[in-house]
């Protein structure tokens, strides 16, 4: 059983007072592929390699299955990190590029042909065994790289940021390949990236770290339907949501001419923590124009439309009193909406939009977590 | 298009003449130049300008700058390594379509891939001299707090220094700085080292280049452990009784011996006084060297520094000089042995190799002629015979070119370690 678990892992970096991974709680089950994503010093990556043995734990554990692997170092863990480098020999054939570490491991032979023969077949290398890697294509030579994690069969595969020197192309099918090979095989993997649109396609579960601290894990699907908090809201989804507190008086939140009725449960809750206000997230497509005479539209400033075929989205300025309103301002002021490709407005054009009933997610202004509704 | 250079403004505008408009792959033979290219994953083109070569790696732009950023840094700690010249940027073809970034490094004069070392096989003791080189230099990356992530043959440059290699770091594109290094991170460098190793080993076996003695599987075992006694020696506690003090002097001799001075030590008695911990804290490479570019002026590598000053200290004897003033008779040696030997070179061979180099072999050879004529050959008549005997027949190493040895400005088609054009 290849589960992996962080148990309140803890990195601090010797000389620094805030941890880089700060009490990390995540169980990764058997053959599931989960996704850390993050920005920029998040401890994604730091995350990783603690799993790795590249990082010292300076706090909790981390179990490989049932083993405690916190102390263990890093090639008795039966990882294996993908993409390290793939430098392939050209005097070697392919089936000898894949299986080298094993030989040099002591591994015997036929078990070597074996394990070469398998991964071979999953990447549609068998034909290309016997020959040299100047016969491969730049997609093939990759596979290869893959193939020499594959065959060392280990417990867990650790990626981290594997795409990221690659071109916009390869990237994209690569991406595909990585996320087919692992249902193939079944093998736990932890993957690590900076691009939520990668995440959410690859994941089965999406990890969202920021500031060393876990946001949320869950199905990518929750993720972007249930943000637990402003950070995951706002990072989550393309484009981005829009966020802006509002004012909160007689069960409704008010920006401007927009009143949205809340949810008592939602009202209680902002009444309990002492606000009067609630900070409100909804995405692009939960905007929809209004004529203006009906209430509760903002009144936005047309600047660029995006034009993309299937979806068109609009980007534009709020103006009047939702922009202008000092207790329930807008988070920067630009409002993202989608609009019907083929029918958009012009730039320039003053719009009403409105957000659709029960388009909204109400986080708390003070923590920043997600209300009860 | 934006070139981001610090080059000197020669090189700027001999850079900018470049076809940077086209995929790396796809440049015209008259612009390149061949040289022996190592394994790499990406495009990798060698061109000269004004006489120096230079090395185009084409990437992704934030591998580019962080690699060039990076190889900034290790200059500025004092590693060998390549040195970062620019990185172009915003590239695109005419038709508008982008191209990726390339980062510009300068090709460091008389060095060579590990492939060239050798006319037609690899022997046990150059591989065995390789290790050394390349665990020297990895030892010296993690004392800075250098992550390599994946130190190789391939990704090493390697310059004679006296019967032995000196190492140079090429691609830093995995490495990490950081202010110390994790147990795991360096057992990881080293256990890719030594896969990297087996693998590069491995491949010189099946194309017919490595004496069939060597097994590629268990000789890059010696990286570990000289890695780890390297590494103990360097950095380890050692212990003993508190009327054995002279052993601190004794552990400072050694790291002298291997190369170290030893800036800082700590030690610590325990309370009842009785033992002695010692462990060197601050350690920097580069001993010899040091101390032969004080006294002569020399800059020379570590091995080949070492060996002029045990020539200095000969030369101190044999001329019964030996009390004096350490810098007169630097100066004597120089002008009595030294620039003569140099001098003794002629014009067109001194692209062989540099002035220690020559010097060092031409002490071997000097060795060697007076054992046969069993007496004592001057170093004069030893450089002439030098010059005649081998130096002539010596490829030029300045940058070494595969294909027949014509003038080095002759352009010769690019070679692929893969076998492509």
């Amino acid at each position: 059983m290849a589960t992996v678990t962080y148990d309140s892992a803890t990195r601090i970096y010797p000389g620094t007072e805030k941890p880089a991974v700060d009490s990390l709680d995540l169980e990764v089950g058997d053959g599931e592929f989960v996704v850390l994503v993050g920005p920029s010093g998040s401890g994604k990556s730091t995350a990783l390699r603690m799993l790795a043995g590249l990082e010292d734990v300076d706090g909790g554990s981390i179990h490989i299955g049932e083993r405690d692997v916190t102390n263990i170092p890093p090639k008795d863990r039966d990882i294996a990190m993908v993409f390290q480098n793939y430098a392939l020999y050209p005097h070697m054939s392919v089936a000898d590029n894949m299986g080298f570490a094993l030989k040099i491991a002591g591994v015997k032979k036929d078990e070597i042909a074996r394990r070469v023969q398998d991964a071979a077949k999953l990447l549609e290398l068998e034909n290309f065994l016997a020959r040299k890697p100047k016969a491969l294509s730049g997609g093939q030579r990759q596979r290869v790289a893959m193939g020499r994690a594959i065959v060392r069969e280990p417990q867990v595969f650790l990626m981290d940021e594997p795409l990221s020197n690659l071109d916009a192309k390869l990237r994209v099918s690569t991406r595909t390949q990585i996320a087919s090979l692992q249902r193939r095989l079944g093998i736990t993997t932890v993957y690590v990236t900076h691009d939520q649109i990668e995440a959410m396609t690859m994941g089965d579960r999406v990890c969202v770290l920021n500031d060393g601290m876990l946001q949320q894990v869950d199905t990518p699907l929750s993720l972007y339907d249930k943000p637990a908090n402003v950070f995951v809201a706002g990072f989550i989804g393309s484009p981005a949501m829009n966020i802006a507190t509002f004012k909160v008086s007689d069960g409704k939140a008010n920006l401007g001419n927009a009143h949205l009725p809340l949810a008592r449960a939602t009202v209680d809750a902002v009444t309990a923590e002492g606000s009067d206000q609630v900070v409100l997230g909804f995405r692009p497509e939960s905007l929809e124009p209004a004529p203006q005479e009906a209430g509760g539209a903002i009144p936005v400033i047309v600047d660029v439309v995006e034009e993309l075929g299937s979806d068109a989205y609009l980007y534009g300025e709020a103006v009047g009193p939702a922009a202008t309103d000092p207790d329930a301002a807008l988070a920067n002021r630009t409002i993202i909406a989608r609009v019907e490709p083929r029918h958009e407005p012009q730039k320039g054009e003053k719009v009403y939009l409105r957000i659709k009933q029960g388009g909204e997610h109400c986080f708390s202004v003070k923590t920043g977590e997600r209300l009860p509704s | 298009m934006e070139l981001r250079i610090l080059a000197a403004p020669a090189e700027q505008q001999a850079l900018l003449d470049l076809p940077w408009d086209m995929p790396l792959e796809e440049w015209p033979e008259w612009y390149l130049v061949a040289l022996p290219r190592g394994i790499s994953r990406h495009v990798v083109r060698f061109t000269r300008l004004n006489g120096r070569v230079y090395a185009l790696k084409e990437v992704v732009e934030s591998f580019a700058v962080r690699e060039y950023q990076l190889l900034r840094d290790l200059e500025r700690l004092g590693v060998p390594a390549v040195e970062a010249v620019g990185i172009v940027r915003g590239r695109q073809e005419p038709g508008g379509a982008p191209l990726e970034s390339v980062l510009v490094t300068r090709h460091l004069q008389f060095s060579l891939p590990y492939r060239a070392l050798f006319a037609r096989m690899m022997r046990r003791d150059t591989v065995e001299r390789l290790i050394d080189a390349l665990v020297a230099l990895l030892v010296r990356l993690h004392l800075l707090g250098f992550f390599w992530g994946d130190c190789s043959l391939s990704n090493t440059l390697f310059r004679r220094d006296a019967g032995a290699f000196a190492a140079y770091l090429v691609d830093a594109e995995t490495g990490e700085l950081h202010r110390s290094l994790s147990d795991g991170q360096r057992r990881h460098d080293i256990e890719n080292a030594r896969v990297n190793i087996a693998g590069e080993l491995m491949d010189l076996q099946a194309g017919g280049r490595m004496d069939d003695t060597i097994d590629p599987t268990a000789m890059p075992d010696l990286v570990v452990d000289r890695y780890e006694s390297l590494w103990q020696e360097l950095t380890g506690w050692e212990a003993f009784d508190v009327n054995d003090r002279w052993r601190i002097a004794r552990r400072v001799e050694r790291l002298n011996e291997l190369g170290f001075d030893v800036a800082e030590l700590d030690i610590v008695t325990d309370i009842g006084g009785r033992t002695v911990r010692v462990q060197p804290k601050v350690v920097d490479p580069g001993h010899h060297s040091r101390r032969l570019i004080r006294l002569t002026g020399i800059d020379a590598q570590e091995n080949q520094a070492r060996r002029l000053l045990n020539d200095l200290d000969a030369y101190a004897a044999r001329t019964e000089q030996q009390g004096e003033d350490e810098e007169i008779v630097a100066y004597h040696w120089v002008t009595d042995a030294y620039e003569p030997v140099l001098r003794a070179i002629p014009r067109d061979l001194r692209a062989k190799l540099t002035g220690p180099e020559i010097y060092h072999e031409v002490l071997e050879h000097r060795w060697y002629l007076s054992e046969q004529a069993g007496r004592e050959v001057g170093i004069v008549e030893a450089a002439r015979a030098y010059v005649d005997n081998v130096l002539r027949h010596k490829p030029d190493e300045d940058a070494v070119l595969e294909g027949p040895p014509t003038q080095p400005d002759l352009p010769v088609v690019v070679a692929d370690e893969l076998g492509a054009t």
